[in-house]
Formats: C-alpha cells, sequence, structure tokens
C-alpha cells in the first residue's frame, strides 16, 4: 500500500476544549467534534509524516489496537473528513502543514468526530 | 436630482445605523416597524445607509440570501433586496421596495457582520431582564421561546422572544432588546442589561436545569448564532466569539413544561 500524508485544512476555525475538539469549516458552517482518537490524528497531521506512521507512533503506542484495523479505520477518518476540507489528503509529502486557525493559546485543532 | 430628505436612526444593540431615503411613507414603515428604537435626530449615528426604494414589484424574500466579501465592501442580496456596506467608509446602500421586511433582513446581516468584529453575535434566543440581570433562552424553531416568552410573570422585562442581541461588556456580556420579533409579534424593551446565564431549551416533563458541558455548550451556541457568510475569517470572528463566551458566561439546558412555574428557576 503507498503511503498516505495528512495535513489539516486551512479553511476552518477549531478549539480544543478539554479532551474534545470543535470545528467549523468556512465553506458551509459544518461543525464537527473530534473524539480522542480523531484529535490525535489531527494534532499529528503535519503533512509529511505518513499516515502508517502517525498511526504506529500514536495510536497504535498508546492504545490497545490491532495496528491493520486501526489503519484502515484511520485512513477512512481521514478521507471523509477531507469531504469536509478539515483534512487534506495526498499520496505525496504536502509541505508545510497549514495552519488551521489563528491559534490563541487555549485553542488547538479540531478532533475526530465524536 | 432626487433630494434624499427622511432620516431615521435605528439604533438597535447600542450601534445606531441611519437610514436614509426619499420617501415620508418609508420613514413612516421604518418607525411603524422598529418603535422606540428609530429616533429621528439627537442620536449620533455609527453607520449609514441610502436606501434606494424600488417600484412596487413582486418581492421574493424567501429567496436565499447571499452574502459576499469584495475588498472592504459585503454584497448582500436576496429576492427582495440587494446591498452593499463598505466596513471602511461605515455606509452603505440598499436598493429594495418600500416594505419593512427587506430592511429588516439588512439591518439583521449588518449586525451580525458587525458584531462578528468585536466578539459579539445575534442568536436564535429568546431573552429577558430579571433583578437587573439578562437570560437568554436559546433554541431553534419549535424549542419554546415565545413560549417562555409567554409564560414570563410581571417582574420580567422580555428584550426579545426571537433574536437575542449579546455584545461583550467588561468581563462578561451585555444583552440588548432587539425589535427582531417572533410568534409573540412585539418588539422588545429597549434596554440592556449584563447576561447572567445561556439556557438551552428543552420541553420536557418537569422543569428541572441541567449541566452542559463547555463542548456541548459551544456547539450548542454556534448553532443558533445567525450566520450569514461562508468567510474564513468570519467564520473564525464567530467561531472564536463563540468560545469565549462559553468561557465567561454559564450555559445550563433548561427543560421545562410549558407552565409558568419554570421562571421560578429562573433568578
Amino acid at each position: 500500500m503507498s503511503a498516505i500524508y495528512v495535513a489539516r485544512g486551512t479553511k476552518l476555525a477549531g478549539r480544543k476544549i478539554k479532551n474534545q475538539m470543535i470545528i467549523m469549516t468556512a465553506r458551509d458552517s459544518v461543525l464537527s467534534s473530534l473524539n480522542e482518537l480523531g484529535t490525535t490524528i489531527w494534532d499529528a497531521a503535519d503533512g509529511v509524516t505518513p499516515l502508517e506512521s502517525i498511526v504506529e507512533q500514536k495510536i497504535c503506542a498508546e492504545y490497545d489496537v490491532d495496528r491493520a484495523e486501526a489503519l484502515k479505520d484511520a485512513e477512512a477518518f481521514v478521507r471523509d473528513l477531507a469531504g469536509d476540507e478539515i483534512f487534506v489528503v495526498s499520496d505525496q509529502p504536502i509541505g508545510t502543514s497549514p495552519t488551521c486557525v489563528k491559534s490563541r493559546e487555549s485553542h488547538a485543532a479540531p478532533d475526530l468526530q465524536a | 436630482m432626487i433630494a434624499l430628505a427622511y432620516e431615521s436612526t435605528i439604533d438597535i444593540g447600542g450601534m445606531p445605523i441611519l437610514v436614509r431615503s426619499d420617501s415620508a411613507e418609508f420613514a413612516r414603515i421604518l418607525g411603524d416597524r422598529y418603535g422606540n428604537f428609530v429616533h429621528t435626530g439627537g442620536t449620533r449615528p455609527a453607520f449609514e445607509l441610502e436606501v434606494e426604494l424600488l417600484p412596487d414589484g413582486v418581492p421574493c424574500p424567501d429567496q436565499d440570501v447571499q452574502v459576499r466579501k469584495e475588498s472592504d465592501r459585503w454584497i448582500m442580496e436576496r429576492g427582495d433586496f440587494r446591498a452593499e456596506w463598505d466596513t471602511k467608509l461605515r455606509q452603505g446602500w440598499v436598493r429594495q421596495t418600500a416594505n419593512p421586511y427587506s430592511i429588516d433582513g439588512v439591518l439583521r446581516i449588518l449586525h451580525s457582520l458587525i458584531l462578528a468584529g468585536e466578539g459579539g453575535f445575534l442568536v436564535h434566543a429568546a431573552s429577558a431582564v430579571r433583578n437587573d440581570c439578562a437570560f437568554l433562552f436559546a433554541g431553534v424553531s419549535g424549542a419554546g421561546k415565545t413560549t417562555i416568552s409567554r409564560l414570563a410573570p410581571g417582574d420580567v422585562e422580555l428584550l426579545t422572544d426571537e433574536i437575542s442581541y449579546v455584545r461583550p461588556a467588561g468581563p462578561g456580556y451585555d444583552a440588548f432588546g432587539t425589535p427582531f420579533a417572533g410568534e409573540l409579534a412585539r418588539i422588545g424593551a429597549n434596554m440592556r442589561a449584563p447576561l447572567k446565564a445561556l439556557y438551552l431549551l428543552a420541553q420536557g416533563p418537569e422543569n428541572k436545569i441541567e449541566a452542559v458541558s463547555e463542548a456541548a455548550g459551544v456547539q450548542a451556541l454556534l448553532r443558533n448564532i445567525l450566520f450569514f457568510a461562508h468567510d474564513p475569517e468570519l467564520v473564525d470572528n464567530v467561531f472564536q466569539s463563540a468560545c469565549e463566551f462559553v468561557n465567561r458566561v454559564p450555559i445550563y439546558r433548561l427543560v421545562f413544561l410549558p407552565d409558568a412555574r419554570v421562571w421560578e428557576l429562573i433568578v
């Protein structure tokens, strides 16, 4: 399987509240919240780390999950949210990771849909 | 050359907007529609609108509103009006027929855009003042905004049963009365008060107040904020405003029966 690279979308606003990331897209004001695993992927989505590495290093290392199953779920997740421009997905490194929002101190990025 | 002679200043949320046209009849329509939110002189306007009145036609106010930004100008269009707003000059124009609905749509959009730049917002919520504190009751159509407004006892001043006006003030927020009425068909009291709490309305078998998580509060608030444009900067402003609001104002779910005793919980 070829590598998949994931970056955060640029046209959205988001903030991490407690352990839940909330995101709103600029295109159509879709509101999403990411769960803990989704937030983990969001935080690691720098555009240059392959999704497979993110799953290995950030998910399999922390959670008791099957690696192949976790990768399959993660890919489905990022491709799903790419449809709303929350993630950018590519088979090439995406270069500089776009900043998702004007960050404020207590903000972060959005999470996996809860 | 038309002499634009008739001026009315519509002062909602402490943001007086001067509306100028060449029609005494339109000025009368504004007076009827906005009641004591209208002044004909004395108040220095913060913004100005020129209204060009078109011959009577068939307006289509049900058509989706389109709002977009081009450079420093917001362009607003619906079936029954076209308007432009220059954010730097703080003035704009409207083309519409002489009716209160079109200018009302323009004013709602304008206020939402102006408020977005200063951390405030218009929100689908009834609001009321009791003991010098304001309370918001948010919910979509059918959630009970008009019902809870109708049930308000005599010591409560209603700010609106439909669209509430919220601006940052000191460490918290103030709620302002608005003329934007719902089923109650009654414009709100023209007053302001510090906001004490936001209640998310839910009708149920008993009256009770439930805790709401911060994340759920942000999401619920965002679903109710009036939002007309998909401009990235505007979306970010509104999103961050909602998050700041939830940091500073307690949010609860108010489950209630259509019964006046629910107001015993609002203190």
